[in-house]
C-alpha cells in the first residue's frame, strides 16, 4: 500500500494558538481516509496546510513523494489535490453549468488555452456530472440562488469536475438535510471506486465516518490522539472520552 | 421578438446611428466621435471592474501613455522630438501627407502595444492588491503619471506638445477621426463580445466572484488579471492616441490623464448601464453622454451637480444599472432560459423517492 499524502511532524499556530502541534499521517492512495475530532482541535488548519493556504512552522509535507510544503495553492491545485471548503465556496453569480465549466483542470493549460472555448464533450460532462449529484434540473439558476445543501453538492461536482488525485473534502454532510446524507455518501463512495479518487474527508459526524472511511484519524488539541479501523476508533477510550469531553 | 432578433435590431439602429448621425448632423461629428470614445472608455473599464470584479480607478493611465506613445512616434519619426517640443510650435515642423499618415498609422500601433506592455508589467505589482486598495493603487498610478510627464520637458513638460496638424479641412478632420473612434469601438465591442464566450471569460467572473476559490480549484489567476488588464490597455492605448489627434494639442493633466473627469466617468457609465454585462458599458456611455452634453448646454453651472446626483442614485439605489436590472427581471430577452417547469421536476423527483 503506497501513501498518496505524507505529512510528517507538521506544526502550525496562529499567534499564541497551538493549532497543529507535531501532526503526522498518512493518506493511502485509492482509499478513503477520515479525519475526526472535536470542534476546534485542528482539523481544517491541517487541510489548509496541506493544500499549501498557509505556511508551515516545521515539518514536510509530501504529495506522490515530492515536497509540497513550499508550494502555493494554485500549483497543488494543479498537481491534483483539490479541497473543498467547510463553508462552502461557489460562483454565486454564475449557473450551474459555467460553475463546472471554470473547474476543469488547469493543470496542462498552455498560456493560449484560455481563449478557446469549451469543447461540446466538456459540456457533456459538466452535464453528466451535474446529474450524478441530482443537480441537473438546477443548472441554469444561479448557483447563489441555490440552498446551501445544493451548493455543497454543486462545490462536489465541480471538484470532480476537475478530475482530481485525491480530494479533501472538509464536513461534507455539515448544513445538509439529514434525508440526503445518505444519497451523498453514495456519491463520496462512488466517486471513489467509480472515478478513482482517493478521498481524505473531515466529518464532524461519527454515524457517517464510520460508514465511509476505512481509516481514520482522531485529532485532538492540535494533536494526533488516534489512528485506525472505524471499528478501533469507536472502541477507543482516549477517542470516546476526547468526544465526551468537548460537549 | 427572440433574442437574436433583438440583438440584430439593436446592431441595426447603432450602424444606422453611427453611419447616419454625422451625415445628417454634421455639426455633431466631433461630438458623436467623443461619444464613441466613451464607449470605449466604458467598455474597456468594464472587462476589469465589471467582469473580473477589480474597480480600477487609474484606466486613464492607458490612455494618457497611448496619447503620448502616439505623439512621441508621430514627431519622432520625422523630427527631433527635444527640438520639436521645445520650440512649442514655433517652429513650424510640416509634415507631409505621407508623412502624417504613416506616423499617425505607426502612432496608434505603438500606443496599442506600448500601453499594453506597460499593463502587463504594472500589473504585476497591483494585482497583489484587492478591494478598495487596488481601486487607490491605481488611481496613484494614473495620478503620479501625470506629474512625471507634467516634469519631462522632453515631451513637453507641463507646456504640452501640438499634434502634427491633419492634412485637410477641419470637417475633413472631424470625418477622418469619427470613422477611427467609430471603427475602434466596433472592434473592441466584437472583441470583447467574443472574448466572453471563451474560457477567458468564465476565469473573469469565477475571479469577481471568489478569487480565493478560483485559486484553489488551479485556475492561473494572476495571468487572467494581467491579461485582461492588457486587453483593456490595448484599446484605450489607441483610443488615447486618436483622442489626442482629434484635440490636436495635449498636455498631462487635463487632456491625457483627466482622472477625475474621464478616469471616473469611466467607472460611471460602466455602473449605470449595468457592470458585468456585455450591452451594459454601451448603453451606459451612451445614455451618460448625452445626459452630460445637455446638462453641459442647458444647465450650466449645474452639471456637474446632475452628474453627481446620478451617480449617487445609481450607486445607492441602482447597484446593477440598467441591463443588470433587465436581466434580472426578463432573463428571456437575453436568451437564458430559466426552466419553468423546475418546481414540477422536483415534486416530480421528491414523490419518486
Ligand atoms: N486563521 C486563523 N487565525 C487564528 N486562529 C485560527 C485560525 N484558524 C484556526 N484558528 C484556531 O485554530 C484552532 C483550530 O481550528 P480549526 O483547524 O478550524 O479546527 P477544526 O476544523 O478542527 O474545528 C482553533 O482554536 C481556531 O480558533
Ligand atoms: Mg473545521
Amino acid at each position: 500500500m503506497t501513501n498518496i499524502i505524507e505529512v510528517e511532524g507538521v506544526s502550525k499556530s496562529y499567534g499564541g494558538v497551538v493549532a497543529n502541534h507535531k501532526v503526522s499521517m498518512e493518506v493511502p492512495v485509492g482509499r478513503i481516509t477520515g479525519l475526526i475530532g472535536p470542534n476546534g482541535s485542528g482539523k481544517t488548519t491541517l487541510f489548509n496546510s496541506v493544500v499549501g493556504y498557509q505556511p508551515i512552522d516545521e515539518g514536510s509535507i509530501k504529495f506522490k513523494g515530492q515536497e509540497i510544503s513550499k508550494m502555493n495553492v494554485q500549483q497543488i491545485a494543479r498537481l491534483g489535490l483539490l479541497r473543498t471548503f467547510q463553508q462552502t465556496r461557489i460562483y454565486g453569480n454564475m449557473n450551474g453549468v459555467q460553475n463546472m465549466l471554470i473547474s476543469v483542470s488547469h493543470r496542462n493549460a498552455a498560456f493560449l488555452d484560455m481563449f478557446k472555448p469549451y469543447p461540446a464533450e466538456m459540456k457533456d460532462k459538466a452535464e453528466h456530472l451535474l446529474e450524478f449529484v441530482g443537480l441537473y434540473q438546477k443548472r441554469k439558476l444561479s448557483a447563489g440562488d441555490l440552498s446551501f445543501g445544493q451548493q455543497k453538492l454543486l462545490e462536489f461536482a465541480m471538484a470532480l469536475m476537475n478530475d482530481p488525485e485525491v480530494l479533501l473534502l472538509d464536513e461534507p454532510t455539515a448544513g445538509i438535510n439529514p434525508t440526503l446524507i445518505n444519497g451523498l455518501l453514495d456519491r463520496l463512495h462512488r466517486a471513489n471506486t467509480e472515478f478513482g479518487i482517493t478521498l481524505f474527508v473531515i466529518e464532524h459526524n461519527m454515524r457517517v465516518v464510520m460508514n465511509l472511511a476505512d481509516n481514520i484519524y482522531c485529532l485532538a488539541h492540535g494533536e494526533l490522539l488516534a489512528h485506525g479501523t472505524p471499528d478501533e476508533i469507536q472502541n477507543d477510550q482516549r477517542v470516546i472520552d476526547a468526544y465526551l469531553g468537548a460537549h | 421578438m427572440s433574442f437574436s432578433q433583438r440583438e440584430k435590431l439593436t446592431y441595426a439602429f447603432l450602424l444606422g446611428f453611427g453611419i447616419l448621425g454625422p451625415i445628417l448632423f454634421p455639426a455633431y461629428t466631433f461630438q458623436i466621435a467623443v461619444l464613441w470614445i466613451m464607449v470605449l472608455f466604458a467598455q474597456t473599464w468594464d472587462t476589469m471592474g465589471g467582469q473580473m470584479g477589480y474597480n480600477s480607478l487609474g484606466n486613464i493611465f492607458f490612455f494618457g501613455t497611448g496619447m503620448y506613445i502616439c505623439a512621441i512616434t508621430q514627431v519622432g519619426m520625422f523630427y527631433d522630438v527635444g527640438v520639436y517640443t521645445a520650440a512649442h510650435g514655433a517652429d513650424k515642423a510640416v509634415f507631409t501627407d505621407t508623412q502624417y499618415y504613416i506616423g499617425l498609422g505607426v502612432g496608434l500601433l505603438l500606443a496599442a502595444l506600448g500601453s499594453a506592455f506597460l499593463a502587463a508589467i504594472l500589473g504585476w505589482t497591483v494585482f497583489g492588491l484587492r478591494g478598495p486598495y487596488f481601486a487607490i493603487g491605481t488611481l496613484a498610478i494614473a495620478l503620479s503619471a501625470g506629474e512625471l510627464i507634467g516634469a519631462w520637458e522632453w515631451v513637453g513638460g507641463g507646456g504640452g506638445i501640438a499634434l502634427p496638424v491633419y492634412p485637410g479641412s477641419g470637417d475633413g478632420k472631424s470625418e477622418f477621426f469619427y470613422v477611427l473612434c467609430f471603427a475602434s469601438a466596433i472592434a473592441t465591442f466584437a472583441f470583447l463580445k467574443w472574448l466572453y464566450t471563451t474560457r477567458f471569460g468564465l476565469a473573469l467572473n469565477a475571479i469577481r466572484d471568489d478569487e480565493d476559490k478560483a485559486e484553489a480549484m488551479g485556475v492561473h489567476t494572476l495571468r487572467h488579471k494581467t491579461v485582461a488588464w492588457t486587453i483593456s490597455a490595448f484599446f484605450l492605448g489607441i483610443t488615447g492616441g486618436l483622442f489626442g489627434n482629434m484635440t490636436g494639442f495635449i498636455e498631462p493633466l487635463e487632456v491625457a490623464f483627466p482622472t477625475i473627469t474621464f478616469g471616473i466617468f469611466m467607472v460611471a457609465m460602466a455602473l449605470l448601464g449595468g457592470k458585468g454585462t456585455l450591452w451594459g458599458p454601451v448603453l451606459g456611455a451612451i445614455l451618460f453622454h448625452i445626459i452630460k452634453e445637455t446638462t453641459w448646454t442647458y444647465f450650466l453651472g449645474w452639471q456637474w451637480i446632475a452628474l453627481g446626483v446620478i451617480i449617487i442614485v445609481n450607486v445607492v439605489f441602482f447597484q446593477q444599472g440598467i441591463m443588470g436590472y433587465l436581466e434580472d427581471k426578463y432573463p428571456h430577452w437575453f436568451g437564458v432560459e430559466v426552466e419553468e417547469s423546475n418546481a414540477i421536476d422536483d415534486q416530480a423527483k421528491e414523490a419518486t423517492q
